[in-house]
């Protein structure tokens, strides 16, 4: 454990020696980015399994002195720290291999190993960070890995749009990250994590100071993990190629802003209001995107509005004290998510499209994509036994004890639209009849499929570390030794796990009558009411709204303040500078290098001082 | 002898030291130039003379300056002149408007 600052820097060495010699390497370069991976993984995994024996670790040094303060860094490998290692780094090193496979042919293939590099380095290094001020550098470094990642089509508008829409957008977040934690500086003078909790659960922090930096930190959380109402730019990000989906809008990157709610866990359940407004936040997304998620057309946005659905559930057991229940459901939907995502590149690899009303009867034709899809939608549907099923439960049961009664309800309904929409999507890719255009549709190489396998084995395993049923071994172990992080397991009624079963395979029914076997049917919403339809459809507006509201009101801002420098400013400073000019002019003419015409000026000057000085003097009275 | 009053001399030193000026402000020949401020200086001298027998305090002292001016001025005659030939052969003209290359 105590090599392991280590873990981070095998990416960054991909990532350098990429830059370097990448254009020789070529497609090599895969080679290079999965060894270094590897290596991050197969550490991370010592590391796991040496803190189950070990107590937390630390190390610090100071890097700067500023009077009595000292900044420093280091690592701290903590519970949390040591399982966000491991799923970073495997679902780095599988994203590794299957673009291996994805990204063949590309002309930038060496640059996109060396931007996996860079951003796998950046997540490591976030998630061993033992104070705030680190956290922020990683957590800005992975903004930039994941800016290059999504624009890089960089030749395609859309690409472009998107690279900056998400920078902007958790940007924004990141404001609220940044207030937040000057706030927390000036009131603690640290920005040691340890030091933080130490003086909110002292109370030398007043309460209300508390309840504000918290949320002006999930502020930060929200711009990243994609929570209404910032949670625009990650559909958009889907520009991306599909790997980059994968590893970072499903499993790594959004996932930052849940990290960071947990990390700082004991600040927020010192503050009930932040609690709550972290919970409903998480609920209102979860429903919210969910809903959009019904009706869209694109594989890949369905997936990415689950995404951002998903977050939400994570956001509300959070919120919900559910410290157990939100990293547990953040550790399966890294593993079935990026399965899903994967999948959904190995068909778009397959028939080159990605819009699912093209799509169907690939069943057949995809052998291996389409089981393995099957099992990340049965896992994130919620249906027992999957690994899905559990983490759900917990949230459910988290919110429940909690007595978020409202918020309970709206989780209820999400995961059944979760289940609908997830397996609407299932039946009209892989079910039906085959199109005939689609004729040379081949299932991708090994490459491609292995790391698929590998995820689909943990989608349904990664759940039983954590059930009510044979034991919550992760609960306990998350929350060893730490009392502000709440129980390992929190005990709920038995019906809770009826009712969410019940509800997902009601979803599941349903989108089996519409998209499976057909008889109810497929525009029943849409002719219905074409309203709610067209709302979902456009997702509530939202883009627009933005566009209209907060877009428009900045470039109102912006062109004004363009006038205004353009004529004001520059008027005024080109004023200065013609007059300063026209003396200028005026001296240099008077400078002629004639000795005669400086004589007569001295003269004449010496005129007037003796005239002047007869008048002042009184001489001429 | 003393029935001529200070004010004459001073006058035609007034006179002198203005047509010297105005020799030296707007003549082009650099040989006039000079001439006009040895015209300058001599009238400086009539000045001296003049106030060393009517000034407040009459003193000798002024004929002692007035000699050493023309010594002096005799000596700057001549390192003007020197300049001026050099000028010449520099240049080969004596136009003072020509003689700018200060100014740049």
């Amino acid at each position: 454990m105590e090599n392991a600052w280590i873990i981070p820097l095998f990416p960054l060495l991909s990532f350098l020696f990429l830059l370097l010699f990448g254009k020789r390497l070529k497609e090599t370069s895969a080679y290079i980015g999965m060894l270094f991976t590897l290596l991050s993984f197969i550490y991370s995994l010592v590391v796991l399994f040496d803190r189950f024996s070990n107590p937390t670790y630390k190390a610090e040094a100071t890097w700067l002195t500023i009077g009595d303060v000292q900044l420093t860094a280091g690592f701290e490998i903590n519970q949390l720290n040591a399982l966000m290692l491991v799923i970073v780094s495997l679902v780095s090193f599988l994203v590794h291999t299957y673009s291996k496979g994805y990204m063949h042919g590309d002309d930038r293939f060496h640059v996109f190993y060396a931007y996996l590099g860079l951003f796998t380095f950046a997540m490591l290094g976030l998630v061993i960070s033992p104070n705030l001020l680190q956290t922020y550098i990683f957590w800005e470094l992975v903004g930039a890995g994941s800016f290059l990642l999504i624009g890089f089509y960089f030749y395609k508008e859309e690409a472009k749009a998107a690279a900056k829409k998400a920078f902007i957008m958790t940007r924004i977040g990141d404001v609220g990250l940044l207030i937040g934690m000057i706030l927390l500086f000036w009131q603690v003078g640290s920005f040691e994590y340890d030091e933080i909790f130490q003086a909110v659960e002292a109370g030398s922090v007043s309460a209300g100071m508390v309840t504000l930096t918290a949320i002006l930190i999930f502020v930060g959380a929200v711009g990243k993990s994609g929570q209404f109402p910032l949670h625009t730019w990650l559909p958009d990000a889907m520009e991306g190629p599909t790997p980059v989906s994968a590893l970072i809008h499903a499993a790594t990157m959004v996932a930052a802003g849940v990290y960071l709610v947990a990390a700082l866990f004991p600040l927020f359940t010192a503050s009930e209001t932040a609690l709550m407004v972290v919970a409903i936040i998480g609920a209102v997304t979860a429903i919210f995107a969910a809903s959009i998620g019904l009706v869209q057309k694109d594989i890949k946005r369905v997936l990415a509005y689950s995404t951002v659905s998903q977050l939400g559930y994570m956001m509300l057991a959070l919120g919900s004290a559910g410290y157990v229940a939100g990293v547990f459901h953040l550790m399966t939907h890294a593993f079935f998510k990026a399965l899903l995502f994967l999948a959904a590149g190995s068909v778009i690899h397959a028939v080159h499209t990605q819009n699912i009303e093209e799509m169907g009867g690939l069943w057949k034709k995809l052998r291996i994509t389409g089981p393995l899809f099957l099992i990340g939608t049965l896992a994130i549907s919620g249906v027992p036994l999957f690994s899905g099923f559990f983490s759900k439960d917990e949230i459910l049961i988290a919110a429940w004890a909690h007595g978020n009664t409202v918020l309970f309800w709206l989780a209820v309904i999400a995961a059944f639209f979760t289940a609908f929409y997830m397996f609407r999507l299932f039946f009209m890719v892989f079910s039906g009849n085959a199109r005939s255009e689609m004729k040379n549709v081949h299932e991708s190489p090994s490459v491609m499929t292995f790391p698929m396998i590998v995820l689909g084995i943990l989608a349904v395993v990664a759940g039983y570390v954590n059930t009510p049923w044979f034991g919550t071994f992760l609960g306990d172990w998350l929350v060893d030794g730490n009392e502000a992080l709440g129980h390992g397991h929190i005990e709920g009624p038995a019906w809770i796990m009826i009712v969410a079963t019940v509800v997902s395979l009601l979803g599941i029914f349903l989108a089996w009558m519409m998209y499976g076997k057909r008889s109810i049917s497929r525009d029943w919403l849409s002719s219905r009411m074409p309203i709610v339809y067209g709302i979902l459809y456009n997702k509530y507006y939202i883009d627009e709204f933005y566009q209209l509201s907060v877009v428009n009101a900045t470039k109102f801002f912006s062109y004004l303040f363009h006038y205004i420098e353009k004529f004001l400013v520059e008027g005024i400073v080109k004023g200065i500078t013609g007059v300063v000019q026209g003396l200028g002019r005026i001296g240099s003419k008077i400078q002629s290098g004639q000795i005669q015409g400086y004589g007569a000026m001295a003269f004449v000057g010496l005129a007037l001082l003796l005239v002047i000085f007869a008048i002042t003097g009184g001489y001429l009275k | 002898m003393s029935s001529v009053p200070i004010s004459a001399y001073l006058t035609l030193a007034l006179i002198l030291f203005c047509i010297g000026l105005y020799g030296a402000l707007t003549k082009r020949n650099m040989v006039i130039v000079l001439i006009s401020i040895e015209l300058m200086l001599n009238s400086v001298n009539i000045n001296l003379v003049a106030f060393s027998k009517f000034g407040m305090v009459p003193s000798i002292t002024g004929q002692v300056f007035s000699l050493f001016t023309i010594a002096i001025a005799a000596a700057e005659a001549a390192v003007g002149l020197a300049i001026l030939i050099a000028l010449y052969r520099n240049r080969k003209t004596v136009n003072i408007d020509e003689m700018n290359t200060m100014k740049h």
